[in-house]
């Protein structure tokens, strides 16, 4: 998976509903470990304070029903009990000096209010330290004698440790697991999502048959595929019927048009016209050839819209191509006076229309010729880049204001300035749409002055996965 | 001339007879495709024009067919605009030429000319042409007119060429970018033009008459008028 598909795919709103399930989910579980740790560790921690409690008070009645001894005896009694255990006693006087218990000296440290010490005491064989974690009580008893019971809770914690370390890596797992799951969901989604969003990309580039396809569970979403095609199906039906009516306009207006080019001709020819009448037929037949041309201007443009010529994609060497359309029209700049200059060169071919392509820039060079000034100047560069190719075509003409640049590429827009000089509008707008047509870009800025004109085409034109990434 | 037309289009049938019989040829009509197919077998036309999406048949298909059956009548295929890729599998499947409708009728009769025309010259290899006083070696590219050499770019040499070829009839200059140039594209301006008057300043300027004439609305033609 690509750094682009894994953005895409934490943006997915599946994904971040699954995000949002899986804090809850997280904060569910951190309660539950939670639970079960105050009542394992709690209890055991609790368990131990109670024993120490019970055996402390215990010693306590049984100084004061038989005094020194009788404690020393059952606390030597105790001590015997268990070699190297985790109960610990110390009687020391009223310095703190020991008397008996298996601790080497009185804690430091200032026990709480109900005599409690929780510290690292030397429980290490005489000689030998040894730091363990303890649970001691302290207990002032009668005659300035010091009582000590507690217990070694090493263990304890080291279990207490285990616990928790265990709870983390189960909490760990779970976010794992959770975002994993998340990720999977929205990945299927997402895939669903992508499948309706690739047959709208396809419509969108002209292929107005494509349906999104079903995948056959009969689920919400399929409800909403069934929704979308019938939606496509109709909007399929209209746009047919506009062409409809689109070429029989064209073909009811081409008829009668050529017809009458034809008859104006045979006008011309019959050579029965009088001196002022054959410029008035010259006239008559070069406005017919214009709207002829216009009106084919147009049926192109519409014919490049649609897509359909992609059918015919082939491999396009643009150097050669660039170089055969400067090749036809350095005579014309040359008959202008104008410096017309080409540069740089293009490794590889890219794929497209080979006539669609000297069309556009044709059209291009064109307009850049019939712009600029005599003795203006007309550039013209290749840039190879690693997946397309740039190619600038610089004038020194008048520029297009930057109010108007995208506009020149609507059909029959012309600049006030340009209004007097030959033309039908449409030049730039097949431009466009032979440019749109190989999922390339047009980039106009200005040459200061002229205009400077940028035309980027991907060397293979496959948009939609592009797109879709 | 006899020319077959094969076309559906009543209106498009009628004006294409009535300007061809204005021209002075017989014209038959088809007005669907197996007739059309049947028509051009058995009897002998000089030309065929023949629309590409038509009834019964279709136009690459009577064309194959009848290239297949041994029939070389040089074929114009006639287009609607947005057929994909039609020029290049029109010619392929033996059409001499191809044009797209809308066409003016001056542009459809100069094409026919020319491909009778080739169809005529194509029997046996050509290493020169003459024209009047302008003489052509296709194998060393040397031109003469009148004893004299004339020198020429590349280019050039292939547009006198092209419309040696064709001398006495109208070339237009949609024919001129797609035979010399070899692109099918719409120029904005006569940028043919200049090329001509280049040319023709090189071969007409030092001699006596002029040899390349402009055809008012309709293109060019190379003529001998000695």
């Amino acid at each position: 998976m690509s750094f682009a598909t894994s953005t895409k795919l934490f943006k997915s709103s599946t994904f971040r509903l699954a995000l949002l399930y899986m804090a809850l989910f997280s904060v569910s579980v951190l309660l539950l470990l939670g639970f079960i740790y105050w009542s394992t560790a709690g209890y055991m921690v609790r368990q131990t304070e109670a024993t120490i409690e019970a055996e402390i008070t215990g010693l306590a009645e049984r100084y004061n029903l038989s005094g020194l001894s009788g404690l020393s005896k059952v606390i030597n009694e105790r001590l015997a009990r268990q070699n190297r255990g985790t109960a610990l006693y110390l009687l020391t006087d009223s310095e703190l000096r020991p008397i008996i218990g298996n601790l080497k000296q009185w804690p430091k440290e200032q026990p709480s209010e109900q005599g409690w010490i929780s510290s690292e005491i030397d429980l290490g064989p005489p000689g030998e330290v040894e730091q363990h974690q303890t649970l001691v009580r302290t207990f002032h008893l009668r005659g300035d004698f010091h009582l000590l019971v507690g217990r070694d809770v090493h263990d304890l914690e080291k279990i207490q440790d285990l616990i928790r370390g265990a709870l983390f890596w189960g909490l760990l797992i779970t976010l794992a697991l959770a975002l994993a799951g998340g990720a999977m969901i929205s990945r299927a989604m997402m895939h669903r999502i992508e499948t309706i969003n690739f047959t709208c990309l396809q419509i969108m580039a002209g292929d107005l048959a494509q349906r999104i396809p079903r995948t056959g569970g009969d689920d919400d979403f399929d409800r909403l595929v069934d929704m979308l095609n019938r939606m496509l199906e109709q909007i399929e039906e209209l746009m047919l019927g506009v062409k409809q009516v689109t070429n029989n306009i064209a073909h009811d207006l081409r008829t009668p048009l050529t017809r009458l080019r034809r008859r104006l001709d045979i006008l011309r020819e019959n050579g029965n016209a009088r001196g002022g009448d054959v410029e008035l037929l010259d006239q008559a037949i070069g406005e017919a050839d214009g709207l002829l041309t216009t009106f084919k201007a147009l049926l192109r443009i519409s014919e490049v819209e649609s897509g359909i010529r992609r059918g015919g994609f082939k491999d396009v060497d643009m150097t050669v191509l660039l170089q055969d359309l400067a090749e036809l029209y350095t005579p014309l700049c040359e008959e202008k006076e104008q410096a017309f200059v080409m540069e740089g060169a293009l490794s590889r071919p890219i794929i497209g229309d080979r006539d669609l392509l000297f069309q556009a820039f044709a059209n291009i060079l064109d307009n850049a010729i019939k712009y600029t000034p005599a003795s203006g100047s007309i550039r013209l560069r290749m840039h190879d880049q690693p997946d397309q190719l740039k190619i600038v075509i610089c004038d020194s003409g008048p520029g297009i204001p930057i109010a108007n640049r995208e506009k020149i590429f609507e059909r029959f827009f012309r600049l006030e300035t340009s209004r007097s000089s030959p033309g039908n509008g449409l030049g730039l707008s097949l431009v466009a749409a032979i440019v749109n047509l190989h999922h390339g870009r047009i980039d106009l800025t200005d040459n200061r002055p002229g205009l400077n004109l940028a035309v980027t085409l991907p060397r293979h034109p496959e948009p939609l996965k592009e797109r879709l990434v | 001339m006899r020319i077959l037309v094969i076309e559906d289009d009543i209106d498009t049938a009628a004006y294409l007879v009535k300007g061809l019989k204005e021209y002075g040829h017989n014209v038959d009509v088809a007005h669907d495709g197996r007739d059309g197919f049947f028509m051009a077998l058995d009897q002998s036309y000089e030309a065929l024009v023949v629309d590409r999406m038509l009834p019964g048949m279709d136009g690459l298909s009577i064309i194959r067919a009848i290239r297949t059956a041994g029939n070389q009548t040089p074929s114009l295929i006639l287009s609607a605009l947005g057929e994909v890729d039609a020029r290049v599998e029109g010619l392929r499947a033996g059409g001499d030429d191809y044009l797209v409708k809308p066409f003016a009728f001056s542009e459809l009769f100069a094409r026919l000319e020319a491909i009778v025309r080739r169809n005529l010259t194509t029997t046996e290899q050509i290493t020169n042409l003459t024209v009047g006083e302008l003489e052509m070696d296709l194998l060393s590219h040397e031109v003469k007119r009148n004893h004299q050499t004339i020198d020429l770019q590349p280019r050039e040499f292939r547009l006198l060429e092209f419309l040696m070829r064709n001398s006495g009839q109208v070339v237009t200059r949609t024919m001129l970018l797609e035979n010399v140039w070899d692109y099918n594209f719409d120029p904005q301006t006569n940028v043919i033009d200049v090329h001509i008057s280049r040319l023709r300043s090189k071969i007409d300027k030092q001699f006596g008459f002029p040899m390349l004439h402009t055809v008012r609305g309709s293109g060019y033609v190379l003529r001998d008028e000695h």
